[in-house]
């Protein structure tokens, strides 16, 4: 039976987490890492996942106070949950932006030296000029430059990773392209992983491509088994064309779970949760990041407002910006109209969705489900509490999946390769 | 000096590259047997070796109590994720970060880099001092009670604690905030080696812990006179500035050698001047210069660590603490409170009159 994989994402900077449940501890404090590392562990997970944010977010020009705010620095954080964990891949999320490949390549094979090969990093690229205001180089990348950077980048890294041989020996790089013109020596080892797994996050059709050509897995947010199974075949066909095999890409959606007694007690526990996260005024900002207009008048158990979108408009800083705000606004209007919904209710309708919710027994089939019909993978898994929101999962969903021969009962090999069934890289020297 | 005031000791831990856990974990337990303040991890891009922050937060969860201090450079690096990492330490070991600033002079490390040629060593130190000033500014950007978790207004924090730094550097600007909120020591610990030229000014500025190298005890007290002169011309309190000289040690395989002392041997990385003898003969050089006021303390490199530090801790120190001259275990938690640093006021915090006065 093919394999399922599972990462637990830590909660850092979103809506999402119900902060205000007396169950909700801190999203700083080191114990709260050790103690949703220690439970994916427990429950033989391939990975723990730390996103990033280099800027706080802004709304209306000033910072953005409703949510879960503050997070440590990835590495740094992976490297001493390297000390409390043994088997569990630790992956960082670095933005290739506003950092610079020797430095970069230097840390992750320290990583991976350290925790004994277990080290991934998730790539992304976002190049905002609003992010640029905290590093030298400013804002200046292009969107269109922001995958040349992010590829030449990994491509580099992995020059310099392989200028140490297997044996121990090493000698000289030197890179030259359009992004980075570097030379020198590389002060790390090879590290037990050889290169670090490479993790890719980002969807548009240059994200898959660079996923395709370059990646060992992808993350996405394709929560539903339509458009799961749409990606999960466009990216693996994109994969020939790079000289690589279906198998060479892991797809793992991120993914929320709800698990209770019975899948009555799962809906109305999902309800409730969506309730706690949307709060009234996250309602009104979520209409304001469609509307990109200053709605904060309006009263979000009353109706949608009047007046159209404002396409033009850059009150939202620092998060992804709604496509097609008037088209998102008509769908809002059809939903409100026709189900007679508020504000709140709308938004609670169209945005927060649990993508699994039911007793164990539906979960661990519905999981199945979907990487049995090739429409993941795998699953990182985004708990809504921190740290505890992992507990009931691995508790009472791992065992049955385990049982239903889905996932490991055990780690077969210690490195996170090993757990992704990646093959090593072979040293191009 | 008052023979009451605390002697501080720290140890390099480093020697020659290694790139497991284990090794580093061993040595910095060893250091903490003898309730050292801290260890040291120097780093440089110019030869191998781990990324030293990286390895002190491996080690921290490892460990309880003793201070962690990284080398790292601020030359070719983003002093924002400086800052952020140097936090992070701080958070992953409860309140026992600090880093050691250093610069990377050489055409070598720019060309690792290829953003921009090597520059003098005067331009490079005052670009760390902007670094040092930059990251203690985000440290500070969050006040302590930021996070507020208002569920009747359903605010997590409260923006007006929330600080833009708008620093305008000669190399970098920053905008700020932090994304770390401020870390348990308020600012972790500042380290600079103050002994040449160009590192005095920024050390007498914005380090908490300097290191000098020095051949003589009153070379050593010239030094720190003219540091904490330094300090005050700065508008800082001298008794904020803690000044460690720096020894290579060679602690050999007796209790005392025969012609124990300074010697001007093999000048290994530079870490100070270099010390040939026993443990005891350490010992009575420690007692000596610290009692004749040269310095607040010791930051010690053995030669191989392995054995040298199993050594100091269990010959020198265990001397020293013999005498009541260095403290037998921690009475704190942070590397702050083992250098007797206070926590820091945040900068960005308007001075709050407590309730009830006025
Ligand atoms: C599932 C997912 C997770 C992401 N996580 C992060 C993150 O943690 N930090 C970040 O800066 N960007 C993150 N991004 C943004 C991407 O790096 C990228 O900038 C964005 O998706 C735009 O690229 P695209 O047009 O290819 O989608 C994420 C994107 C996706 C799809």
């Amino acid at each position: 039976m093919k394999q399922m994989h599972l990462a637990a994402h830590f909660p850092g900077v979103n809506s999402t987490t119900v902060w205000a449940d007396p169950r909700s501890r801190s999203q700083i404090d080191f114990t709260s890492f050790e103690h949703l590392a220690r439970t994916a562990e427990r429950g033989k997970f391939d990975f723990f996942f730390l996103a990033e944010g280099l800027r706080l977010r802004e709304h209306n020009g000033r910072i953005h106070d409703l949510d879960v705010v503050g997070r440590p620095e990835s590495l740094t954080v992976l490297n001493a949950l390297a000390a409390v964990t043994e088997r569990l891949g630790l992956a960082a999320t670095v933005n290739a932006t506003f950092n610079e490949p020797y430095e970069l390549a230097r840390r992750l094979a320290t990583l991976d030296h350290l925790s004994a090969g277990r080290a991934a990093w998730n790539v992304v690229t976002s190049s905002d000029a609003f992010t640029g205001e905290n590093f030298r180089r400013g804002g200046y990348l292009d969107r269109a430059d922001r995958y040349t950077r992010a590829a030449e980048f990994v491509s580099t890294a992995r020059e310099l990773w392989d200028s140490w041989a297997p044996d121990g020996t090493s000698r000289p790089f030197a890179h030259s392209g359009r992004h980075f013109e570097i030379s020198g020596e590389f002060t790390v080892p090879r590290s037990p992983q050889g290169h670090p797994v490479v993790i890719q996050a980002g969807d548009s059709d240059e994200g898959r491509e660079f996923a395709a050509s370059t990646a060992d897995v992808i993350f996405t947010r394709h929560g539903t088994l339509e458009a799961g199974r749409a990606f999960y075949a466009d990216v693996k066909a994109r994969l020939a064309k790079y000289g690589r095999q279906p198998d060479d890409l892991r797809i793992m959606p991120g993914v929320t779970v709800v698990v209770g007694d019975t899948d009555a007690d799962a809906e109305q526990d999902a309800a409730e949760i969506r309730r706690l996260q949307v709060s009234p005024q996250n309602a009104i900002l979520a209409l304001e990041q469609v509307w990109g207009r200053d709605l904060s008048s309006y009263d979000p158990d009353g109706p949608l407002p009047a007046v159209d979108p404002d396409p033009g408009s850059s009150i939202v800083q620092g998060r992804v910006r709604v496509a097609d705000p008037l088209g998102v606004a008509a769908k809002w209007r059809a939903l409100s109209e026709s189900k007679g919904l508020s504000i709140r209710e709308t938004v609670i309708e169209s945005t927060v969705r649990q993508s699994f919710i039911g007793s164990p027994e539906t979960v661990a089939a519905d999981l199945e489900k979907f990487v049995a019909t090739d429409a993941a993978d795998g699953f990182i898994l985004v708990p809504h509490l921190t740290p505890g929101g992992l507990d009931d999962f691995v508790d009472r969903v791992v065992p049955l999946l385990q049982e239903r021969g889905a996932f490991r009962s055990e780690y077969t090999g210690s490195t996170l390769r090993s757990h992704l069934g990646l093959a090593e890289p072979v040293w191009k020297g | 000096m008052s023979a009451t005031r605390p002697l501080h000791l720290a140890a390099e831990i480093g020697g020659p590259p290694r790139y497991d856990a284990a090794s580093h974990v061993a040595l910095a337990r060893l250091a903490e047997g003898g309730a050292l303040d801290f260890v040291t991890l120097g780093d440089s891009f110019a030869r191998p070796g781990p990324d030293a922050l990286a390895v002190l937060a491996r080690v921290a969860p490892a460990t309880s109590r003793i201070g962690l201090v990284p080398t790292v450079t601020t030359t070719h690096t983003e002093p924002f994720h400086i800052s952020s990492a140097v936090a992070t330490l701080d958070w992953v070991s409860g309140g026992r970060a600090g880093w050691q600033a250093d610069v990377s002079t050489t055409e070598a490390e720019a060309r690792l880099f290829g953003r921009r040629p090597a520059a003098p060593a005067s331009a490079l130190w005052q670009e760390a001092g902007e670094a040092a000033d930059a990251g203690a500014r985000l440290w500070d950007s969050w006040e302590d009670d930021a996070e507020v978790r208002d569920a009747a207004t359903g605010r997590f924090i409260d923006r007006d604690k929330l600080h833009y730094v708008d620093f305008e550097g000669s190399t970098f600007s920053v905008r700020g905030p932090a994304i770390v909120p401020r870390p348990p020591q308020g600012r972790p610990v500042t380290v600079i080696d103050g002994t040449s030229g160009p590192a005095r000014e920024p050390a007498a500025r914005y380090a908490d812990v300097v290191h000098v190298r020095a051949t003589s005890p009153e070379q050593a007290a010239s030094l720190r006179d003219d540091l904490r002169r330094g300090a005050a011309a700065h508008g800082r309190d001298p008794d904020s500035l803690r000044v460690l000289v720096a020894l290579t040690v060679d602690l050999g395989d007796a209790e005392t050698a025969p012609e124990p002392g300074l010697e001007s041997g093999p000048q290994l990385a530079g870490r100070g001047t270099y010390f040939r003898g026993g443990p005891v003969d350490l010992a009575e050089l420690i007692t000596q210069w610290y009692q004749g006021g040269a310095a607040d303390g010791f930051h010690l490199t053995p030669i191989t660590p392995e054995r040298d530090l199993e050594r100091i801790v269990n010959g020198t120190v265990a001397l020293l603490q013999h005498r009541s001259l260095f403290r037998t275990f921690y009475p704190g938690g942070t590397l702050r409170e083992h250098l007797g640093l206070g926590r820091p006021a945040n900068r960005y915090a308007p001075a709050r009159t407590p309730e009830g006065t006025s």
